[in-house]
C-alpha cells in the first residue's frame, strides 16, 4: 500500500484528534512501561503477553540513522481491529518510545521520530484483536566520516 | 576512410611520436574495436572526481571482502585479479585493473582519463551506435576532487559534462556544496539530474522548501524514460545513501537520504506498468557490495551501473532475484574507464547484452580540441598556484587501499608534524590520485588528495578508548558483514599509532594491541594529542589540510616513505583482496 504524504499527514492530524478526546484512552497511560530499563518487561508491563512475528506488520526505519537524535520511523499494518501501535528502542536507557492507542476506524499507520542513544534493534508492535503481533531491525547509530 | 580509423591512425602516430616504439607495440590493434551489438548502447563513467587531466591512479593491493564477499569481484587483487578477467601480466589490462608493478607499468603505458581523451573515446562510441541511439551516464562524485572543482565549486565539471554530452547523472560528493549551490549547477547542467532516494524532510516541507514533489517528497526527479534506438529506456537514479552521515549534514539539512530498497521496488513495478518500457536501468551511487544485496532483492531491473566503491570491474555480475536476473556493474574511477553496455531489445524486453570496460589511455586517444581548450581556460587563472613545486616524490605515492596509502603516510605525517600531536587520522577517502617516484609533488597533486568543502584541520586531546572507538566504529563501516551496512570508504588512515585489526570479528572486537611509534602501549584512560582533519559534525577551527601538507613537503623537499602505520591483519591470510601487504598477518 503506497500512503501518499497528504494522506498519511491527514491521518496524523486524525490521530493527534482522536488522542486529544477519547478521556478514558488518556487515564490509562502506562506510566510504569515508558520508566522500564528493559525491553521485555516494558512489553509485559503494556500487554501481559509475548508478541508473535509476524510479516504484517510493516515497519519503515534506516538502516543507518542520519541522525539519532531524529530517527524516522513508520509503522502500519494490513490487520484489522488494531488497538495500539507501539516501538520500543531495546538499547535505550528506557525502550519504550511510543505507544499509539487507535480505534477500529482509524488507519493504522503512524509515524513518528523517536531518539537513539546508539546501534540498537527497533521493534514495532501492534496490539490488534486481543493479539500481540511485532516485527523487528537493526538501526546502527555511528560516527560519520569517510565514503568513497 | 571512417572517423574511427582515422582516430585509431592519429593517435598510433601520436603515441609512436611521444613515446617511440612503446605504447604502439605493448597494444596490439585497435583495443577500442568492436563488431557492432544490439540496438542501444549505454555509456557509463562514474567517480571521475573533477579529474580533467590525464592522471595515475593506482588500484589497491588490498582491497578486503568479507562473508558473502570474499573472494567474489570487486574483491580481488593483484594476481587473483588478473586470473579473474584472464588477462597476462605485463599487459595493458593488467596495468589498467590492478596495481601490479605498477611504476614501471605507468611509466610505460602513460597517464590515463583527462576529459579531453574521454570525449575522443564517447564520440567515437556514440558515433559507432549511430544517432539516437545511445545515451552517456555519469554516476557521480564529478563535481569534487580536484583544485579547480573546488574554486569553481563544481562549475568547471558542470560545463565540462555539458561539453562530453552527458545525459543523465546521480549524485553524492555533489552535495558536499551547499543546497542552494547544488540546485544552481544543476539548473546549468544540460542532462538531467536524478534520484529516487533522496527526499526533502517532512519539517522542511512544511516550512515550504522547495521540492521536486511536494506529494513524495522526492528533492529530485526520481527517474526519466529516454527513447533510444526507437526503445523506451527507463533510468532510476539512486544517490549515495549515506551522503548526511559520510559528509556533512550540515551543507544540505533539508535532504534526507537512505537505501530505501523498497520505494525502489514500487518504483520498478510502476514505470513497468505504466511507462511501457523495453529496459529498466539503475544508474547508482550505492558501491558495489550494496548493488549487490540490492539486486537481490528488487526485481525488475535490468541492470545497476554502480560506482561509489571505485571497482574497475570488467564483467558484471549477474545476481539472480524474485523477477528473473540483474546484472551489477562497477566501472572504476578517475576517469580511467568508460563501460560500454550494448542491450539486443526487442519484444518489450533485453534479450541480450554485451559489457565493456575501456580503460582510457590517453596516449591511445588524441585530446579533443574543443575539450582541451575548455579546460585549458578553465585551468588558466589557476595555474601558478596550481603548479608550484613542493617537493620530488621519492616513493610512489597512492591512496587508494582499505589501509594507510602512501599519500596517506604523509597526510598523517605532515598533520602530526606540523600541529605537534602524537596521532593523526585522516579520512580513507578513495578517490586521489598516484605520483611516480622521480615525480615533482605540485599543488594540484596536494588538492587532488584533499581538495573538498570541509578541509579544515584541528587537534585535540582525545583518550585512548576514544581514540578506539573512532577506529572500531570506521573498520565496522568497512568490514560490516551486512553490506546495507557499510558505507564504502576505506578505513580512517593513522599517523603514529600501530594496532592489529581482525576484519572477520564483530563491533567493538576489531581492533587491539594498540601502541604508539615508540612503542608504549596507549592507555585507554589516559589523553593524547590527536590532529586531523575533514570533521563531519560542526567545522574545525585550524587551516585547510592542503596548508598543512604544502608547508610539510615545502620543508622536506623531497618524500620518502619508509614505513607505513598499517595494522597487523588477523584471520584474511589468503584472502583474495590482499596482496604484497605491507604490514604482518596473524
Amino acid at each position: 500500500m503506497k500512503v501518499h504524504r497528504r494522506l498519511m499527514l491527514k491521518g496524523m492530524l486524525a490521530l493527534g484528534a482522536i488522542a486529544a478526546w477519547p478521556r478514558l484512552l488518556l487515564a490509562a497511560r502506562p506510566d510504569s512501561a515508558f520508566s522500564a530499563n528493559d525491553a521485555d518487561k516494558a512489553i509485559a508491563d503494556l500487554f501481559g503477553q509475548i508478541p508473535l512475528d509476524s510479516d504484517q506488520v510493516k515497519m519503515k526505519i534506516p538502516d543507518i540513522a542520519e541522525n539519532g537524535a531524529v530517527v524516522p520511523v513508520t509503522v502500519s499494518t494490513d490487520l484489522d481491529n488494531v488497538e495500539s501501535i507501539s516501538i520500543v528502542v531495546v538499547n535505550n536507557p528506557t525502550p519504550l518510545a511510543a505507544v499509539f492507542l487507535l480505534t477500529p476506524r482509524s488507519i493504522p499507520s503512524v509515524a513518528v521520530r523517536i531518539k537513539m542513544g546508539q546501534t540498537s534493534q527497533v521493534r514495532a508492535l501492534v496490539s490488534a484483536g486481543g493479539n500481540l503481533y511485532s516485527t523487528s531491525k537493526d538501526v546502527k547509530v555511528t560516527i560519520g566520516g569517510c565514503g568513497g | 576512410m571512417r572517423r574511427r580509423d582515422f582516430l585509431w591512425l592519429l593517435s598510433c602516430a601520436s603515441s609512436a611520436g611521444l613515446l617511440p616504439g612503446c605504447m604502439r607495440s605493448i597494444v596490439r590493434g585497435d583495443p577500442y574495436e568492436a563488431s557492432p551489438f544490439g540496438n542501444v548502447r549505454l555509456l557509463h563513467f562514474t567517480d571521475c572526481h573533477a579529474q580533467l587531466l590525464p592522471i595515475y591512479f593506482r588500484e589497491p593491493n588490498v582491497n578486503i571482502g568479507i562473508a558473502g564477499a570474499s573472494g567474489r569481484p570487486p574483491h580481488l587483487v593483484g594476481r587473483h585479479f588478473l586470473e579473474y578477467i584472464g588477462a597476462a601480466a605485463g599487459s595493458s589490462d593488467a596495468h589498467a585493473f590492478t596495481y601490479l608493478d605498477f611504476a614501471a607499468a605507468a611509466e610505460q603505458f602513460g597517464k590515463v582519463g583527462g576529459f579531453a581523451h574521454l570525449k575522443t573515446l564517447i564520440d567515437r562510441q556514440r558515433d559507432e551506435a549511430g544517432e539516437g541511439n545511445s545515451l552517456l551516464l555519469d554516476g557521480g562524485d564529478t563535481w569534487q576532487g580536484s583544485a579547480t572543482a573546488l574554486w569553481t565549486r563544481g562549475r568547471d565539471m558542470v560545463y565540462a559534462c555539458n561539453l562530453l554530452g552527458v545525459d543523465i547523472m546521480t549524485g553524492h560528493w555533489e552535495f558536499t556544496y551547499r543546497d542552494d549551490e547544488v540546485l544552481q549547477n544543476i539548473e546549468r547542467f544540460d542532462g538531467e539530474f536524478i534520484a529516487q532516494n533522496v527526499r526533502v524532510t517532512e519539517d522542511a516541507l512544511f516550512d515550504g522548501v522547495a521540492a521536486y514533489d511536494e506529494d513524495s517528497g522526492h528533492a529530485f526527479k526520481p527517474y526519466t524514460i529516454r527513447e533510444v534506438g526507437g526503445r523506451r529506456v527507463a533510468v532510476i537514479g539512486q544517490a549515495f545513501p549515506y551522503t548526511p552521515i559520510a559528509n556533512p549534514r550540515r551543507f544540505i539539512p533539508d535532504w534526507t537520504f537512505g537505501i530505501r530498497d523498497d520505494d525502489m521496488q514500487e518504483l520498478v513495478d510502476r514505470v513497468r506498468e505504466n511507462e511501457k518500457v523495453d529496459a529498466v536501468i539503475v544508474l547508482s551511487h550505492n558501491g558495489m557490495d550494496v548493488d549487490v544485496k540490492m539486486a537481490g532483492r528488487v526485481s525488475g531491473v535490468d541492470a545497476i551501473l554502480g560506482g561509489h566503491t571505485h571497482d574497475g570491474v570488467p564483467h558484471p555480475l549477474i545476481i539472480e532475484n524474485a523477477g528473473g536476473k540483474t546484472l551489477v556493474t562497477n566501472a572504476g574511477s578517475n576517469g580511467k574507464f568508460l563501460a560500454v553496455l550494448d542491450l539486443d531489445i526487442g519484444n518489450g524486453k533485453v534479450n541480450d547484452y554485451r559489457y565493456r570496460l575501456l580503460p582510457v589511455f590517453a596516449n591511445l586517444l588524441p585530446a579533443d580540441s574543443a575539450m582541451q581548450a575548455y579546460i585549458d581556460d578553465v585551468r588558466r587563472p589557476y595555474l601558478d598556484k596550481l603548479q608550484e613545486p613542493l617537493a620530488v616524490a621519492e616513493s610512489l605515492l597512492y591512496r587508494r587501499g582499505n589501509f594507510n596509502g602512501t599519500f596517506d603516510q604523509v597526510i598523517c605525517d605532515a598533520l602530526r608534524e606540523v600541529r605537534g600531536a602524537d596521532i593523526s587520522l585522516s579520512p580513507g577517502f578513495r578517490w586521489g590520485t598516484s605520483v611516480l617516484p622521480g615525480d615533482t609533488i605540485t599543488m594540484e597533486r596536494v588538492m587532488d588528495q584533499t581538495a573538498m568543502t570541509y578541509p579544515e584541520t584541528y587537534v585535540r586531546d582525545m583518550s585512548g578508548a576514544e581514540i578506539k572507538t573512532i577506529l572500531e566504529s570506521v573498520a565496522d563501516n568497512l568490514f560490516h558483514t551486512d553490506p546495507y551496512l557499510q558505507q564504502g570508504g576505506d578505513m580512517v588512515r593513522v599517523g603514529g599509532l600501530n594496532f592489529s585489526c581482525d576484519p572477520t570479528a564483530s563491533m567493538n572486537y576489531r581492533i587491539a594491541d594498540m601502541t604508539l611509534d615508540d612503542g608504549r602501549t596507549l592507555d585507554a584512560g589516559k589523553k593524547y594529542k590527536v590532529a586531523g582533519w575533514a570533521t563531519t559534525g560542526s567545522e574545525s577551527p585550524g587551516e585547510p589540510v592542503w596548508e598543512v601538507l604544502a608547508e610539510y613537503l615545502r620543508a622536506k623537499k623531497t618524500i620518502r616513505v619508509d614505513k607505513l602505520n598499517t595494522p597487523v591483519l588477523k584471520n584474511v591470510a589468503g584472502n583474495a583482496g590482499l596482496a604484497d601487504y605491507s604490514g604482518a598477518l596473524e
